[in-house]
């Protein structure tokens, strides 16, 4: 078959909604789009288990401790399919993993930002997880079956850390004046880098025609961001905190909020490397890999072990 | 064996028992042991399961995609396996 009409029947089946699968004809452009945001998206669930991690050792208590482990490990989880996943398109984890060691793969820019308060986990959860829900529920409907498929299983986890993070906030937001304050410093400072995790806007990254035919890409990134801030700005009304937006409003003709202007400067400069926590985020994750090689190493002497006492047996 | 690129083994959960072993994901593992350690530790999490099977995912042998039409073609032309296929007047039951 000659190269179009391969790409006609690879773009018949998405239009007719058939999942793509690892096997299946794709053109190259879609195979590398794939790799780079799939891979993407396995290191921000991984450097993202640094901020929270952060707080695991000072939870207020008992309940908040196993809460916030179940939800870091769930993030090694989901680290773990989206891995998975780009490995179906012939990548290497090692080499993926490299690629974040070293410094050449990028990861979401909201981890680049510190927890400075108990305050922050809960913004984390309602905020950060909140976010990436929209996103990834538009992901979920991709055209490539494993991408698609492991979307499915996060969003449906990542509800449970959306929740307890939005439990947070209303605890503290109903707590002492303190309390308050500190619930309300959190939702202060992750407001903005939030709304941005959701992407440029769209007159800065054309959302290019093909991505969105190959159903790559689902929505543009102001369409999800508008869903996220329409469903969120009532959530923080409702326990009596307020989003730092002075330029905020409800349009009742359209029946959504209007936001004020997005400091994209800061953006692209966090994306740059250049956000507060860029250097210590990287070093953090190569120490972690290179701390746990004993483990990995005391796993494949016993698997070496065993196998040579089987031949024996 | 490299590092942390082991083998890759596919992960087959039965979610309750009398069903089928349903395909969940694939985990990286040194031995069979481990890898189901692993599929229990990331696929399990929820009560998904109450029985796992790893298969290491070189030893699958799966049928080509391009192949497809000339595949699965001796099923399609044969429409009297099934049973709407035969006509059985009204008033005769239990058939």
């Amino acid at each position: 078959m000659d190269e179009q009409k391969q790409i006609d029947a690879f773009e018949a089946k998405i239009a007719a909604g058939v999942k793509i699968e690892p096997k299946d004809w794709m053109p190259e452009a879609y195979r590398k789009q794939l790799v780079r945001m799939m891979s993407q998206h396995a290191h921000s669930e991984i450097v993202g288990m640094l901020p929270e991690g952060n707080w695991i050792t000072r939870a207020p208590n008992l309940r908040r401790k196993a809460i916030l482990l179940a939800k870091v490990q769930d993030e090694g989880g989901h680290g773990l399919y989206l891995y998975s996943a780009a490995e179906t398109l012939g990548v290497d984890r090692t080499e993926l993993l490299e690629q974040l060691h070293t410094g050449k793969a990028k990861y979401s820019s909201i981890f680049n930002y510190p927890t400075l308060t108990w305050a922050d986990i809960g913004a984390i959860g309602w905020l950060v997880d909140g976010a990436a829900i929209m996103n990834q529920t538009a992901l979920a409907r991709g055209s490539y079956g494993p991408y698609s498929r492991a979307m499915v299983r996060i969003c449906k986890e990542e509800s449970f850390h959306n929740r307890q993070g939005y439990e947070i906030m209303m605890q503290l937001a109903q707590g002492t004046p303190e309390q308050k304050a500190m619930a309300q410093d959190a939702l202060d400072r992750w407001w903005w880098p939030a709304v941005m995790m959701l992407g440029p806007s769209d007159d800065q990254s054309p959302n290019s025609e093909q991505l969105m035919r190959w159903k790559v890409k689902m929505e543009s990134n102001d369409a999800i961001r508008e869903r996220f801030i329409d469903r969120t700005v009532p959530q923080a009304e409702f326990i009596g905190l307020k989003v730092p937006d002075k330029d905020m409003k409800f349009d009742e003709k359209t029946g959504h909020y209007t936001h004020g202007k997005i400091n994209w400067d800061e953006f692209f400069d966090v994306i740059k490397g250049n956000g507060p926590c860029n250097a210590k985020r990287l070093k953090d994750r190569v120490d972690a890999d290179k701390k746990g090689k004993w483990v990995r190493e005391a796993a494949v002497a016993y698997a070496t072990k065993r196998a040579k006492e089987k031949e024996v047996a | 064996m490299s590092d942390t690129q082991w083998p890759v083994w596919e992960v087959f959960i039965q979610a309750s028992p009398g069903i089928s072993h349903k395909h969940a994901g694939s985990v990286h593992a040194p031995d069979a042991e481990m890898a189901l350690q692993n599929a229990r530790d990331v696929y399990s999490r929820r009560s998904e399961g109450m029985n796992i099977w790893v298969v290491p995912a070189n030893a699958i042998t799966a049928s080509s995609p391009e192949d497809q039409g000339s595949f699965f073609e001796p099923s399609n032309d044969k429409p009297y396996r099934h049973p709407t296929f035969y006509k059985i007047p009204e008033g005769v039951k239990y058939l």
